[in-house]
């Protein structure tokens, strides 16, 4: 005999509920802040000095499980220094349709020239616009992602220990 | 006149006679502002369900999305009107508006106010003051399913035809309760004309009191005619795809819809003005110009209550709609109607 109560119970929640502040976020207008481990588009990165970290060596390309990264690798001459290895990546392309965003490349990286960033709205109307070249990823990219505080979200970042 | 053993009143002729392009200029006012009623029934339905889910609802066209029912109706009118090649031509393209013609017609009968004298110009309550209204209304609502039924069978697709049938068996089980609470109000009122009923409860005893049971009934079973949640089950999304308008498309569905939300307007407007007083104001009624807002302002409040039910009650399973409605609504709407025949008769 509790059902029909237990019906008009559920009234009062569903009427309740009006009066509460709806928990939507305008994604448009508000801009959630992401967290500061959030895995966005890929940056290319550069030692102070200006030369490329990237040497081109293709492990993030291997490690890379939706194979999406390409990586065409040229030597370093005296007069064309681009990276401080004996090789760099004379093509580096990231096809960001196919990319899952695993972080794979990131970890496979040696010298961190790699790195996921923030930016998440990375919509085209072209998939040939979704290919990333190197100038694309060495560049600050265009549009900025508010980031939580670091210090409040951001976990330790995992310490990998060699297996004995 | 021949005396017969009905009751004359249902059979004298109008007070007033009423001139011709009166009625039409009133039917056309009529039937746009229940089209204007149904648009923006949409857009409350989604805004107060929106608000009841902790969401916000359309709020993208215009201030508060007050623009959205024009958005989705330019979106229908564009969009193509697409036929499954197997389909029965001219009864594909003829249910929707059967349904759409039947969902509007029903809305003549009801009385919105006492009647204006304008410039000489007498103007009724209503667009025809019919002395059977209520059988009209019944009647039309019946032809209505065929709309849903055809419909549904001339797409030549299974789901379409799962839901037409499921629409055929649902609306026949419920209609007979529906009909048989509005008994009640019948045998009290003694006519069958909207405007005798709404008469009869003019001095704030409105039908809700004494009828009560009749009007439970009418508002479960009414829920289960206009296939409202949560007896939503000719077009269970989840199993079925949409039910008997699977296959429509554009505008089609879109008169589908509308047919859909005007006779839950109808059967809420038919349970104001035979449970809640029609027109009149709870104990006072104010000047007669009051009348058509006293209507609506209850209208809104009862489909307030439909929106409401929606959110709040999950889906009935198949066999407990059927149980529900022959085991449960069934009996008390008959025990209802043979008691107050008897209370009637004995008082």
């Amino acid at each position: 005999m509790a059902q029909p109560l237990d019906t008009f119970k559920g009234f009062a929640v569903t009427f309740r509920q009006i009066f509460r502040k709806p928990i939507t976020q305008q994604y448009p207008d508000f801009k959630r802040a992401v967290y500061p481990r959030f895995r966005g588009r890929h940056r290319l990165h550069t030692h102070e000095n200006g030369l490329e970290k990237c040497v081109g060596c293709s492990l993030c390309a291997a490690a890379c499980p939706a194979d999406c990264i390409r990586v065409v690798a040229a030597e370093n001459t005296a007069d064309n220094r681009v990276s401080p290895g004996e090789r760099y990546a004379r093509i580096y392309e990231i096809n960001m349709s196919r990319c899952i965003f695993c972080g794979y490349c990131e970890l496979a990286c040696p010298f961190d020239a790699i790195t996921l960033g923030n930016e998440f709205e990375i919509a085209e109307y072209s998939r040939d616009d979704l290919i990333y070249t190197k100038d694309m990823l060495l560049a600050e990219p265009i549009k900025r992602v508010p980031v939580q505080d670091p210090a409040r979200y951001d976990t330790p970042a995992p310490v990998y220990k060699e297996r004995s | 006149m021949v005396a017969t053993g009905f009751p004359l009143a249902a059979f004298a002729p109008l007070a007033l006679e009423v001139a011709w392009w009166v009625s039409v200029i009133q039917a056309f006012l009529v039937i746009n502002l229940v089209l204007v009623t149904f648009a923006y029934l949409t857009l409350a339905e989604r805004k107060v369900m929106a608000r009841m889910q902790l969401r916000y609802g359309p709020n993208r066209a215009g201030p508060y999305g007050l623009l959205q029912p024009i958005a989705d109706l330019l979106k229908l009118l564009h969009k193509e009107s697409f036929q499954p090649a197997a389909a029965v031509d001219w009864l594909y393209v003829l249910a929707p508006f059967v349904a759409a013609f039947t969902a509007l017609a029903t809305f003549s009968v009801i009385p919105f106010g006492p009647g204006w004298e304008v410039a000489g110009v007498y103007i009724p309550g209503q667009v025809a003051d019919v002395s059977i209204g209520l059988i009209l209304i019944f009647a039309i609502g019946s032809v209505g399913i065929y709309g849903f039924i055809v419909g549904g069978w001339a797409s030549d697709s299974k789901y379409a035809l799962l839901g037409a049938m499921r629409t055929c068996a649902q609306l026949v089980s419920y209609e007979v309760s529906l009909a048989l609470s509005v008994l009640g109000v019948v045998i009290m009122a003694e006519s069958l004309r909207l405007s005798d009923i709404v008469a009869a409860q003019s001095d704030f005893v409105w039908y809700v009191g004494p009828q009560f049971v009749g009007f439970v009934v009418f508002l479960l079973a009414g829920t289960a005619e206009t296939a409202r949640a949560p007896f939503d089950l000719p077009e269970a999304e989840q199993e079925l795809v949409a039910g008997y308008h699977t296959e429509y498309g554009g505008m089609r569905f879109g008169l589908f819809t509308m047919s859909e939300y005007i006779n839950l307007i109808t059967l809420s407007a038919v349970c104001v003005t035979l449970f809640l007083g029609g027109w009149h104001g709870p104990g006072w009624d104010g000047p007669s110009w009051l009348g058509p807002l006293w209507f609506l302002a209850k209208l809104a409040i009862l489909l307030y209550v439909f929106i409401w039910m929606r959110t709040t009650l999950p889906r009935l399973r198949y066999d407990q709609l059927m149980r529900f409605g022959w085991k449960i609504l069934l009996p008390v709407a008959t025990l209802n109607a043979v008691v107050t025949a008897v209370l009637v008769v004995a008082l």
